[in-house]
């Protein structure tokens, strides 16, 4: 429950997210007229939705390699979304299957555990959501709730450990910091087996991009679970339950489940059904950020297809373009290997010394084999949405 | 005890927006979060019980995805799962406004 103070302090941030927004109509990358809004240490964002604030990147913020702390997405489920005070924050960790209780302040969960990094694509569930067809309700996403992050930290592991695991110990339960306004609503809580928290590179991430986190992106640390979609990164992290039992919250059971045995992605078998099954990695895919759809270029003038390729952390093995109408493909030249969780730039110069409109089509491959379809698997959530993708430029 | 701890979260909300109105300009604070929805009977209401929990963008922004089968289901879902405070006589009039002018969903 929380107290008045909390109240007050919630709903005062809450107040200086209406006050600072400074919405204005213009163009999206998709070219229709997209609403911008600025998050107090945010630049204008593609404003999907004020309250819970859900804001996606443009797509030129998504051209760099990392993307930038003021332009990263933000996603919330909750209206109430404290600023917490990082000298008074505390993280609580117990749960029945844990053998002692933590409560560890921030300043003890950076001095007790060993620094750790890593690079890693932060992709929400639902981006491209809105470009699904037939249309599903929810967040209409374009392509810009993702971004690519330095995450440091701590391994999970290590404070687990620190907890002491039984060997009973089934999922690992995670809460933060933003609550519902009203009693009934369900609060954000997740889960993840065991095996995924106890994995070298899960992380309880303070520094994004070797800066503390912003606030929208979770301050003061939030969970990283690199190839995972973002509905498993807690933000403003306060609580972690080890325990015997799945978890069976709303945010775990009724959301953010795809249809059992669609996709090849890892299991959450502890919360499978025969119908359905909580998304868990992400899917190879990539993104087109150069030229802009519906670009014009002069005969003869330089032209390059820029973009990035991802997947749930088998890596990218390679890019291809076709600008053939999909009947012929060339290798793009891929740029620095971030390592497996991070996304990797493809770059590949294409003719320009005839007149007319070229279609540019890219698909990544995974080295776990897969490329990205030309079909849809079409699921409720409208979720997974890696259609191969084309941009289309005028040559005069 | 929950009515009266949502109208008091309510009005708390609503005084605190008053005071907050004195150092910010108006114009901005308004244009961010009012998202004008059609003219209509029921608006009135749609808007009231909504922005409860949510602002409004995401009915405008859904309709392509809506029709008067999957605005029943979203308002049932917004009772029954999110303990949103609307009783049946209003959920009936919530549908009727968003299905006459939010059903954007082709076939």
């Amino acid at each position: 429950m929380l107290t008045r103070r909390e109240v007050l302090c919630a709903a005062a941030g809450w107040l200086a997210t209406r006050a600072s927004a400074e919405p204005n109509l213009s163009t999206g990358s998709a070219g229709g007229e997209e609403l911008l809004g600025a998050l107090p240490g945010k630049k204008p964002l593609i404003q999907r939705a004020f309250r819970p604030p859900n804001f996606e990147t443009p797509l030129a913020g998504l051209a760099p390699l990392y993307t930038d702390n003021s332009v990263f997405f933000v996603r919330y489920h909750l209206p109430t979304i404290p600023f917490v005070d990082a000298a008074r924050w505390q993280l609580q960790v117990g749960g029945a299957s844990a053998q002692r209780k933590l409560a560890l302040s921030l300043h003890e969960l950076k001095s007790a555990f060993e620094k750790v990094s890593v690079t890693a694509v932060n992709q929400c569930s639902g981006n491209r959501r809105g470009l699904f067809t037939p249309r599903v309700p929810g967040v209409q996403w374009a392509n810009g709730a993702m971004g690519n992050a330095l995450w440091t930290g701590v391994r999970l592991r290590d404070v687990l450990h620190k907890a002491g695991v039984a060997a009973d110990a089934l999922e690992v339960v995670f809460n933060g910091a933003d609550v519902p306004l009203l009693p009934e609503t369900p609060d954000f809580v997740k889960s993840l087996p065991i095996d995924r928290a106890l994995d070298d590179g899960t992380l309880i991430a303070f520094e994004m991009n070797g800066q503390p986190l912003p606030h929208w992106n979770g301050a003061p640390a939030r969970l990283v679970v690199p190839g995972w979609t973002g509905t498993y990164w807690m933000k403003h992290l306060t609580e972690i339950r080890v325990q015997p039992t799945a978890f069976d919250g709303y945010w775990m059971k009724s959301a953010y489940r795809i249809p059992t045995g669609a996709f090849a992605t890892a299991r959450f078998a502890s919360q499978e059904t025969p119908e359905n099954t909580p998304i868990t990695e992400m899917v190879v895919n990539s993104l087109i950020t150069s030229p802009a759809p519906s670009a014009r270029v002069r005969r003869g003038e330089p032209l390059h297809v820029r973009g990035k390729a991802w997947d749930g952390g088998a890596g990218i093995t390679a890019v291809e373009v076709s600008v053939d109408g999909r009947q012929t493909w060339r290798e793009a030249k891929l740029g620095r290997d971030l390592g497996r969780f991070g996304w990797r730039e493809f770059e590949l110069p294409l003719d320009t010394s005839h007149s007319g409109p070229i279609e540019i089509s890219v698909r990544a491959r995974s080295r776990n084999g897969a490329t990205q379809p030309e079909k849809l698997t079409p699921n409720p959530g409208g979720y997974h949405d890696n259609l191969v993708q084309t941009a289309r430029v005028e040559v005069s | 005890m929950r009515c009266l701890l949502r109208r008091a979260l309510i009005s708390l909300s609503a005084t605190l927006l008053a005071g907050a109105a004195s150092h910010v300009p108006s114009t901005q604070a308004a244009a961010a979060e009012v998202t004008e929805l059609r003219e209509g009977t029921g608006k009135d209401l749609t808007i009231g019980r909504c922005i409860i929990c949510h602002s409004v963008e995401y009915i405008p922004s859904n309709a392509p995805a809506m029709n008067r089968a999957a605005w029943q289901k979203t308002i049932q879902k917004m009772k029954d799962r999110f303990g949103a405070p609307i009783t049946d006589e209003e959920a009936k009039q919530i549908l009727d406004y968003l299905d006459a002018n939010y059903s954007g969903k082709s076939g």
